[in-house]
Parts: structure tokens; sequence; C-alpha cells
């Protein structure tokens, strides 16, 4: 199961022979898609704001990506691992101050009306730049948005700005959402929020809260003979067991994003009609991170966070905890990722005995009572996989003589123990890799981040080196030095121990035999189904 | 019928405080818990310090505590729960369309334990001491002691997936078309899983107090007098003994009433009942303060009205009760 650590190579061969494997029940995986029907899928939550220009996090575009369409969507054998949606093609020029997208021809709204380059300028300038969660940060120098005719939209930056970032974030954060439905009225106000209007496969239907969502096919849609599928349901399913109890009554069709627990996938994977699928998930890497406060004297020493690494049996976790679902982790980049990932970093072998060293070199001697120091530790709430961690940490800091006394917390809670009022010395967190260390990795690390901010350095965590370097690799255009610069970043980080990346993991879908084409590119739960189908 | 209208007015005065203190108390509890609205709402979205200061704005939530709770029972006063942050959508609204789901099951599965539970506890009082009566009482508490999430899983497992014959959750089926009859089958048909498992844990409370009541009553002058007149058992059972025994387990529906409230959260989530219940639940986790009050308000009223009804139904059905203020 360590399909985490491959390369691109075998994982475009992993692809080929799960499309194969899933194809054999039926004649062979030439067979034609089947038109029609309703595929059910489970949902464990309701976002309240569907719209992903505005929200983009994996639970909205769960959801909306099948109605507002991006750029661009991740692909495993694409130029740049890029497939084209609403751009057919994207141009960086070499000052970094331009980038030109070539868009679709005869592609409309839902509504009747066309698609344009002022759509494209609109979104980017009136809600990525100003209004979204991850475009407020890529698209800050973005000035202005030109539109010389209805299929070219040419991007204006005040500064310098790689394009390889802006490439890199188009499967996230280019939602495309149409301006004549959204120039009027305050724009986080606006209805189409909670039912979406885009250029998608699939049109909004209805919500009925607490239960389900309903999309419709759009027979307008731009892809030939696109999408297959007649309706698609999420049912929300709030408790943890029922996605695979309903999976198992065929009350439902798929059960992504994990829904179904890890504990439970060996007995579901032998239901006869039921597959397991662990790729598809590629783009949407989770890493499991030991948060760190500096502030905490002994833990500002390095020995002592050295010592730490050196007392985590990262392979027991990922067997233990993630039942091999999942990778051990070297540095703050995936090893997953094709573009970035190096693993010419310093590694920390699970060795106690040196780290019990590291300690008393340190100068954290064992008292009457077997303990150096103790320190509060706090497990994230929001994977059973985070909490289970905390249990585990706080049984390998206890062989090194670190008492952790463990502090759990329900989401807003953590958010605010850990981001603003820094109550913690050890947390657990799961942050998320979105292709591009530039977009939400290096500020796990960066100094001069406001308190509040949630998911980045609130250790006291202050290395001018790391912040030179990370300055540096954000001006830097060319694609390749930019890249050294983020190899360079992840030897620094994993030398100095800002936190520890212990292990890396992604989602597991269950579904019907009858549903193919799942898993065909690295974001497949998040992208736009319109070639998936229910055979017979 | 004087009596009952008297009592209904102390009543009402008297809600209108508890209301008030409800209100209040669950504002502060809210308050003390760490982590507001937004700090839940950046957990699945991240966000830097613009955007999470624009949104505190946004939501009202840069004002003090006083000026929220202030602005709260203002609105209160004019009868506008406000607005929701999780829905963005006016909380009465929200509220509204969960109610009628929580009112169907509540009062099924009240409705359902009551029946068979006081049924049960005749035919278990009918011979205190005899066997029927012992594994009637043991068994009823075994099923009392039964967690209800856990209740409700065994069933869907028995029931949903294995026998196939109900459906795994919800409270009808998704996005159908049937109207009229064919959808209140349907819906029937979602109801008897969550039903059951809501209405077996509280079976135990009417079948016990009814045996018991029963056990006490034949034990009453007026029991041996009947027997004594030749009066056939069957009748002693149900008119004498029964009746007797009828009056607290209506003061215990009252009660129970907000007891089911509470034990809905559980059954809501579980069987994926759109409920007010599990409404409750998502408020809490999205620190959705103007919402959760809105529940605890609406059930709160819920609870009181309930109570009144019983109140009343007392007053009829005992001349004894509400006499003094009569008179008063």
């Amino acid at each position: 199961m360590s399909d985490f650590t491959i390369s691109r190579r075998t994982m475009l061969a992993g692809s080929a022979m799960l499309l194969a494997s899933t194809a054999m029940p039926g004649i062979g995986w030439a067979q034609t898609p089947r038109r029609g029907g309703r595929l059910v899928v489970a949902a464990d939550s309701e976002p309240r704001n569907l719209n992903p220009a505005i929200v983009a996090s994996n639970g909205v575009f769960f959801i909306s990506s099948k109605i507002v369409e991006t750029l661009a969507e991740a692909s495993f054998d694409g130029k740049d691992g890029l497939a084209p949606r609403l751009a057919l093609s994207w141009e960086g020029t070499a000052d970094g101050l331009s980038a030109t997208f070539k868009l679709r021809e005869g592609v409309k709204w839902h509504d009747g009306k066309p698609f344009t380059s002022a759509d494209v300028a609109f979104s980017a300038l009136q809600i990525w730049k100003p209004l979204q969660n991850l475009g407020r940060t890529v698209f800050k120098d973005l000035d202005a948005v030109e539109t010389p005719d209805d299929l070219t939209a040419v991007f204006k930056f005040a500064k310098p700005t790689p394009f390889q970032l802006i490439r890199n974030a188009l499967p996230a954060l280019s939602s495309v959402v149409p301006k004549h439905i959204y120039e009027t009225g305050k724009i986080e106000d606006n209805p189409a929020n909670n039912a979406p209007v885009g250029t998608g496969p699939f049109k909004f239907g209805e919500y009925k809260a607490g239960q389900y969502y309903r999309l419709q096919k759009n027979t307008d849609y731009w892809g030939k003979d696109e999408p297959y599928l007649d309706e698609i349901i999420y049912q929300v399913l709030p408790d943890r067991t029922s996605a695979a109890s309903a999976l198992e009554a065929e009350e439902i069709h798929l059960a992504a994003f994990s829904a179904v627990p890890l504990a439970d996938l060996d007995r579901i994977s032998k239901v006869p009609g039921l597959k397991v699928i662990t790729k598809g998930y590629e783009g949407l890497t989770y890493q499991l991170v030991v948060e760190i406060n500096h502030r905490r004297k002994e833990l500002a020493d390095l020995k002592v966070r050295q010592a730490i690494a050196h007392a985590i049996d990262k392979d027991f976790v990922v067997k233990t905890i993630f039942l091999g679902y999942a990778a051990t982790a070297t540095g703050p980049v995936p090893k997953n990722d094709p573009q970035f990932y190096t693993a010419d970093v310093p590694t920390y072998a699970f060795d106690v005995a040196k780290a019990n060293a590291l300690l008393d070199e340190a100068g954290y001697i064992r008292g009457d009572d077997g303990k150096r120091f103790s320190l509060k530790l706090l497990p994230a709430p929001y994977f059973n996989e985070t909490r289970q961690f905390g249990d585990y940490l706080r049984q390998a800091l206890a062989a090194i003589g670190i008492d952790a006394e463990l502090v759990n917390n329900d989401s807003p809670a953590h958010i605010k123990a850990v981001y603003t009022d820094h109550a913690f010395d050890l947390a657990v967190g799961p942050p998320v890799f979105r292709g591009d260390p530039a977009i939400s990795t290096t500020i796990l690390v960066q100094s001069g981040i406001p308190d509040g901010v949630p998911f980045s350095n609130q250790g006291g965590y202050k290395n001018a080196d790391l912040d030179a370097l990370i300055a540096r690799a954000s001006e830097t255009l060319d694609t390749s030095a930019r890249t050294e610069l983020y190899k360079e970043f992840q030897k620094q980080v994993a030398a100095d121990l800002p936190l520890i990346n212990v292990a890396e993991w992604s989602f597991i879908s269950v579904a019907r035999e009858t549903v193919e084409n799942i898993a065909n590119n690295p974001r497949w739960a998040v992208s736009n189904w319109a070639d998936t189908y229910l055979a017979n | 019928m004087n009596r009952a209208l008297i009592l209904l007015r102390r009543r009402l005065v008297g809600s209108v405080f508890v209301l008030l203190i409800v209100v209040i108390g669950t504002f502060l509890l809210l308050e003390l818990a760490p982590g507001d609205a937004v700090d839940a709402y950046i957990v699945s979205t991240g966000g830097d310090a613009g955007m999470i200061e624009l949104l505190r704005h946004r939501w009202g939530l840069d004002q003090s505590e006083l000026t929220r709770l202030a602005n709260y029972l203002w609105a209160l006063l004019h009868l506008d729960l406000g607005q929701s942050v999780t829905f963005s959508r006016p909380i009465r609204d929200v509220i509204l369309e969960r109610l009628p789901t929580t009112l169907i099951l509540m009062g099924s599965a009240t409705a359902f334990s009551f029946g068979l539970g006081s049924a049960l506890g005749i035919y278990a009082g009918a011979r205190p001491g005899s066997f029927r009566d012992r594994f009637l009482s043991v068994g009823s508490l075994a099923l009392y002691a039964v967690p209800g999430f856990w209740l409700g899983l065994v069933l869907i497992v028995i029931f949903a997936v294995d026998l196939r014959w109900l459906p795994i959750g919800g409270i009808e089926s998704i996005a159908s078309t049937k109207t009229g009859l064919a959808r209140a089958t349907d819906i029937a048909t979602h109801l008897v899983l969550p039903v059951s498992a809501l209405g077996f844990i509280y079976l135990a409370l009417y079948l016990r107090m009814m045996r018991a009541g029963m056990a006490e009553a034949w034990r009453q002058d007026f029991v041996l007098a009947a027997r004594a007149r030749g009066i056939s058992r069957r009748r002693i059972v149900l008119t004498h003994v029964a009746r007797n025994a009828l009056l607290p387990l209506v003061t215990m529906l009252g009660l129970q009433s907000a007891q089911m409230l509470g034990g809905s959260v559980v059954i809501e989530s579980v069987f994926a009942v759109p409920g007010l219940g599990r409404l409750a639940q998502e408020a809490v986790a999205a620190r959705d303060t103007p919402l959760l009050l809105g529940i605890i308000l609406v059930s709160a009223v819920l609870v009181i009205l309930i109570n009144l009804l019983v109140d009343i139904a007392y007053a009829l059905l005992d001349p004894r009760v509400g006499a003094s203020e009569a008179g008063a």
C-alpha cells in the first residue's frame, strides 16, 4: 500500500492498471460508457457556502466542482500535470508580469449566457484576489486582467510572479463564476453562493438541508457526449459508521474522502460488489506534522527537537495508525509531489537511545521519577488519525523521559488554542500540500505571521536564513531555479526542525463495482466527473 | 374549565422568566466555550489575517459579549430569532424546516413507548411477582441500559443491511416525487427504525412506573372492596387498578418530552434524520450562537407547552388539582 511513495511514471502505470482491473468484470476497458442513471454519493458535511471561487476547500469542491469549473484541472499525463478545462492554453512572460490564457470556445453558463474572458477577469479581480481563502495570497499582486477579445484573458501583475506558481494554483484556485450574476450586489451575499451557476457538466438542482444535494445533467455541456450521468445525489450521512452500512445496503454508490473508516476497509473490501480505491487523491495530500511551540525554552533547543524526531517510529505510525494507507515523511514536501520533492535531506531514524543521549547532552537530565520535563500536547481533532497519533506521541515521548499531557479539544477550540492563544507546547496538525510550497507550505515555518492565522507558523519560530530563502523563492521566476530553491528549503527545514513531518496520507474511496472512470485524475474526488458513468 | 384557564395564565407568566434565564444561561455557556464561529469556519478553509478580520466583522463577532447579548434580546423582543452564520439564512426558517421532523420522530417515539410501555406494565402489574412480571421488568431494564446509538446501529445492521427490509436512514426517499399517501407511507417506513431505537429505551420507564403503581394499588382498600363485591378480575385490573396507576404516567409524559429532545440528538445523527437535535449539534460544533439559542428557545417553548397540556389534562382528570388556585 505504499502508493504514495511513487514517481510520476509508476503512478501512471498504477492508474492504468487500476483502470484495467476495474474494467475486468466488463468486456475490457474499451467498453463504451453507459448513459444515464443516478449516482448516489455519501457526504459527511454540508458546506455553508458552495461558491468555490470564494471558498477553495475540498469540502466545497467535492460538490461544486461538478457545477463550477476551473481554468485547468490536474492530470496524470498532461503537460505540467494539467489538463485544459475552461482555458485551452496558458503562457507566462519571462518577466513574470503577465500571463495569457486562451479560453475555450462555445462554452455556455447554465442559464444560457455565453462564457467570455470578462467572466474570468471578474472572477480573478473581484473574487479570487480579494475574497478567496487561498487566492488572497497567490493573486495578491494581480493588478488587472486585460480582455483583448472574448477568448483571451491576460493577467497583469504589479510585481513579478512565478508562472510555475500560477500554473500549480490553477486546479484549486481558478474557479470561474458568471460576471452577470455576481456584478450586482454584495458578492458574499449573492444567492448563487448557495445555488451555484457555472459551466460544468452538472447543474445545481436542489438542496434539502440535512438530507441531500441534487445535481442534474447539463445537456448543453461543452464536452462531447458528456456528462454520462443524469443525476448526482449527495446524501448527507453525518454518522461515521453510516457510509459503510449504506454501501453494503446498496443505498449509495460511492463513499469518497475516507468516509468509510480505515478500520472498516478490510471487511468492506470483501463484500461482493464493492471496491476499495486508493488512487485519485494524489493531488490532495495531507501531512501529519508535529507543530512545535518554540517559545518553550526546552523546545527552542535543536537537540530536543532532534530527540523528539528520533523518538517517533514513523513506520509504526504508518502501519498501525494508518493501517498502511500512508507513507513516511522526510520533510515539508510530500514524496508523491512530482515537481519539488527531494529525498536529499537530513533524516531521523527511530532510535530511542540516541534520543535519550541528545536530551542528556542538551542538559535535560532525568529526575528521580524518570522524567526530564513535562509539556502540553494538543492533537488536532479533525481526523481519527491525528487523535490516534496524539496518543502514540505521548507514549513515544514517555520513552525518552518527556511527560506529555494530552489536551483534547473540539475543532474551533483547537484552532483558537494553537493558532490564536499559543496555549500549546506540541500540537499535531494535518496541513495540506497544495501542489506548490508557496500556496500553503512555506507559511508553516515563515516568521512574522499575525496571530490567529490557522495552519501557519504560530509556534514563534524565527529563522532569518529560512525567511530569506522563502522570500527569494517567491520572486524567482525561472522554473528550475525556483524548484532548486524549494529543494534547499526542504533541506533546511529537515535540518532545523521548526516542525516535524511524520507521515503523508491521502484518502480512500469505496465504490460499487458499477461505478466507472473513478480516480482517473490526481484530484478525482474534487474534479468534474463529466466522464464518470454507471455500468450495468 | 375555569380552573384550567387560571392555571394557564399563571404558567404563561412564569414561563417568560424561565425562557429569559434559559436564553441568558445558554449564551454565557457558549461564550465560555473556547473558539468562536470564525474559528469553527476556518477549520475547513484556512485563511489569512485580513480574511479572518473581515469575517469577524461581517458576523458581528468583533462586538463585545454584552452588546451581542443585548442585541439578541432586543431582536427577540420583536420575535426575530436573527440570522444563522452557518446557513446564512434566517434562523426561523432553518428551525421551522427541521421542527416537523423532530416532532414526528418524538411524537411517534413517545406514543410508542407510552403505549407499549403502559400496556406491558398493565400486563406485568396484573400479577405482581409472577414470572411474566419479572421477565418484563428485567427485560425492559436491560433495554433501558443500552446506549441509544448502539441500539440504533444494531437495528441498522440487522434490518437495513442484512435483511434490507427497511431503509438505512433519512426521513424519506431522497429526491423522490412521491406525494400524498405514497409519501406518508415512505416517511413511515423511514421512521420505523429510529422510532424503535428511541422508543425501546424509554419503554422501560412507563412499564416500570405502571407496574409499580399497580402493585401499590392492589394493596388498597378499594380493590379489596371491589373484589368483595365480586367484580371480575379483568374489570378490577383495568378500571380500578390500572386507572389509578395511570396518573403518574401522565406526569412522566410531560417530563419525558424534554428527555426525548435530548435523546433525539444521537438518534438523529445515527439515522441521518434532518431534525432539530442534529441541528443543535451542528450549531455547537460551528459555534453558531444565535442558531443554538433559537433551537434551545424553541425546545424550551415546546417543553413548556407540553407540560402545560399535561397540567391541564391533570386538572381535568383529577378534581383536586388546581382547586386552591381557583379559590384564590
